[in-house]
């Protein structure tokens, strides 16, 4: 009797958290996708009300942290998979599902007062790199540069670091501050900043463009989209697999015209 | 529990009335809930400790660990760019991750050093006017006032030195990082200035009439009496004050987080920017993968600034201790 009790018991206990998914699915991680995600959820809300979807944000590093320990359906990452993410997914059992669902240009800006209009992909990493200290050096007034970064929780930290300082590490003496709005906040008020963050959120100051060769490429959406801007990327949803049922609905609605039309909304580039 | 034990091997009267046992019944279970309530707190502390030591465990105790993230690793100069001399760099998220804790350390200390600078004289000063020499009318506003301000949010603190404190200070001493560890740290000031402002008023009124009353007898001015007898007299409190006021300074988050700019960078100029460890493990824990030995480090950091506190409440107490015998021999 007690063992059929104790089995039922575990039974129950097995059954239980799936029972309570039922109908919610849970979206989780950048913060840069968060605003995105969430109008997505609304527009699929309101056309199939049965389901409800949660959307919450915490960084893209939380959001496949929670893949990886089931307490979330989709991952939203501004950045690709770790290998050590991958593997702990791998080592229970899961095939990680990537798809790339929009884009987005990680733009740097500049003081509004600031003579210098664009800079290499070189200079940027010298600067980021702390090898280049003042503004001269670049172009500019006689000025020492103080440089923003995000923290290394973020997604755009972890591209600019990839993409701009080819891996390297960031100056120690670039400030690192939490969001790309107080990065925007902190650049507004120093004359001598130079910061970065997603084309989405760029507003009051002056976002640099990237020079490449003879030409100057601005972070216009057509250069971002066709990727002709240097420091575009993808973002991406992550699932622990193939996706099905209520998840599959969702991410087909995000990836459909419909919702590619909210992406540009929303401020970033559709990827379709 | 030994007062308890006497109220029930006293009862003189053999048969009590139902009232008064029904009294004694319900004082018994009001005590038994106080005292669940303590071991649940001391409980919960333990627990905690334990947690997070485990965290932190598993540094020393995983190979992969313990190769990213050494004792040498943390604490002593590395190799961090090749053709450079060895620095203290922290940057756990890295192909190859650097964990010195020395530009955390500095950080935390620098902040810290600049808030007990400022808030210790402040704050004891404030309480020996309030004890000593304000009206009673103007006590009765200033007490209250300043205990008020022990109740705004760190957050709003915190937003108030990002947006206010470092926007005047850099126009006015013409800083060149706008956020740094004298604009953190006066932030963290804002809010330790209460803590050790109530902490040492208490222990100033606590100080006997008559050491006062005797001080003036013999001729001294208000002045000499509070300067020389009731603030020696208070030393215990006013200790335990600045303690308490270091304790919260050490660990404060918030507002070190918003206003130090978080550059991990060594070096003891106190207008550079710098970045705490409370600061570091509340910007990173969020992201970091569970289990992963910047994981484990991130609760090093943890019981470390335990530790700090701790080591630090033991020295203080101490020296109360010292200096209450003192006080109390030379008073005999």
């Amino acid at each position: 009797m007690k063992t059929f009790i104790a089995s039922i018991a575990a039974v129950l206990l097995l059954a239980l958290p799936g029972a309570a998914r039922a109908g919610t699915v849970t979206v989780k991680g950048s913060d840069t996708m968060v605003l995105l995600g969430q109008r997505w959820a609304e527009e699929f809300m309101k056309k199939n009300p049965n389901t409800r979807l949660q959307v919450t944000g915490g960084g893209s590093g939380t959001g496949l942290a929670s893949l990886i320990n089931g307490t979330t359906d989709i991952a939203m990452s501004s950045r690709p998979m770790k290998k050590a993410e991958d593997d702990k997914l791998r080592s229970i059992k899961a095939t990680p599902t990537q798809l790339s669902v929009a884009r987005d240009g990680v733009t740097f800006y500049v003081h509004e007062s600031n003579p210098v209009g664009s800079l290499t992909q070189e200079q940027l990493k010298g600067i980021y790199l702390g090898d280049i200290t003042n503004w001269k050096e670049v172009g500019g007034k006689d000025a020492p540069i103080v440089v923003y970064s995000r923290e290394n929780s973020s997604g755009t930290y972890v591209f600019v670091k990839d993409n701009v300082l080819d891996g390297e590490d960031y100056a120690a003496s670039a400030q690192t501050l939490p969001g790309t709005a107080a990065v925007v906040n902190a650049v507004a008020k120093e004359k001598n900043g130079i910061g970065y963050g997603g084309a989405a959120y760029a507003k009051g100051i002056k976002e640099l463009k990237v020079k490449k060769g003879n030409e100057e490429i601005e972070p216009t959406e057509a250069n971002i989209k066709s990727g002709k801007y240097p420091l575009s990327r993808d973002l991406y949803f992550y699932l622990r697999n193939a996706p099905a049922g209520e998840v599959k609905a969702f991410i087909d609605f995000a990836l459909s015209p419909e919702g590619q039309a909210i992406v540009t909304k929303v401020g970033y580039f559709p990827v379709k | 529990m030994q007062s308890q034990g006497l109220v029930e091997t006293a009862p003189v009267a053999p048969r009590l009335s139902s009232a008064a046992r029904r009294r004694q019944i319900r004082e018994k279970v009001i005590a038994g809930i106080i005292t669940a309530a303590a071991f649940t707190g001391i409980a919960a502390l333990v627990l905690i400790l334990v947690f997070i030591a485990k965290e932190a465990l598993t540094l020393f105790l995983d190979a992969h660990a313990r190769e990213e993230a050494s004792l040498s690793k943390m604490f002593l100069p590395q190799v961090v760019r090749a053709n450079r001399p060895p620095a203290f760099v922290w940057q756990p998220v890295s192909n190859v991750p650097k964990v010195s804790m020395i530009p955390l350390f500095i950080g935390t200390l620098k902040t810290t050093l600049v808030s007990m600078v400022v808030a210790v004289p402040v704050g004891v000063a404030g309480a020996l006017y309030a004890a000593e020499f304000a009206p009673r009318r103007l006590r009765e506003v200033l007490k209250p006032t300043i205990e008020l301000l022990a109740g705004i949010p760190s957050v709003v603190l915190g937003f108030f030195a990002l947006m206010v404190l470092a926007t005047f200070l850099q126009d006015t001493f013409g800083l060149p990082t706008r956020l740094n560890a004298v604009v953190a740290g006066l932030g963290l000031a804002l809010a330790i200035v209460p803590v050790i402002f109530t902490v040492s008023e208490d222990a100033l009124t606590a100080v006997p009439r008559s050491y006062r009353e005797a001080s003036l007898a013999l001729g001294a001015t208000p002045w000499e009496t509070a300067w020389k007898v009731v603030l020696p007299a208070a030393a215990p409190g006013i200790l335990a004050a600045c303690v308490l006021g270091f304790g919260r300074a050490i660990g404060e988050t918030m507002i070190v987080l918003m206003a130090s700019g978080n550059a991990a960078i060594v070096s003891w100029n106190f207008t550079d920017s710098v970045r705490s460890m409370s600061a570091t493990i509340a910007a990173e824990m969020g992201e970091v993968v569970v289990g992963s030995p910047h994981y484990s480090l991130l609760f090093f950091i943890g019981v470390e600034l335990f530790l700090f506190t701790f080591v630090l409440n033991m020295v203080a107490s101490t020296w109360t201790r010292r200096v209450l015998k003192r006080l109390t021999g030379a008073g005999a």
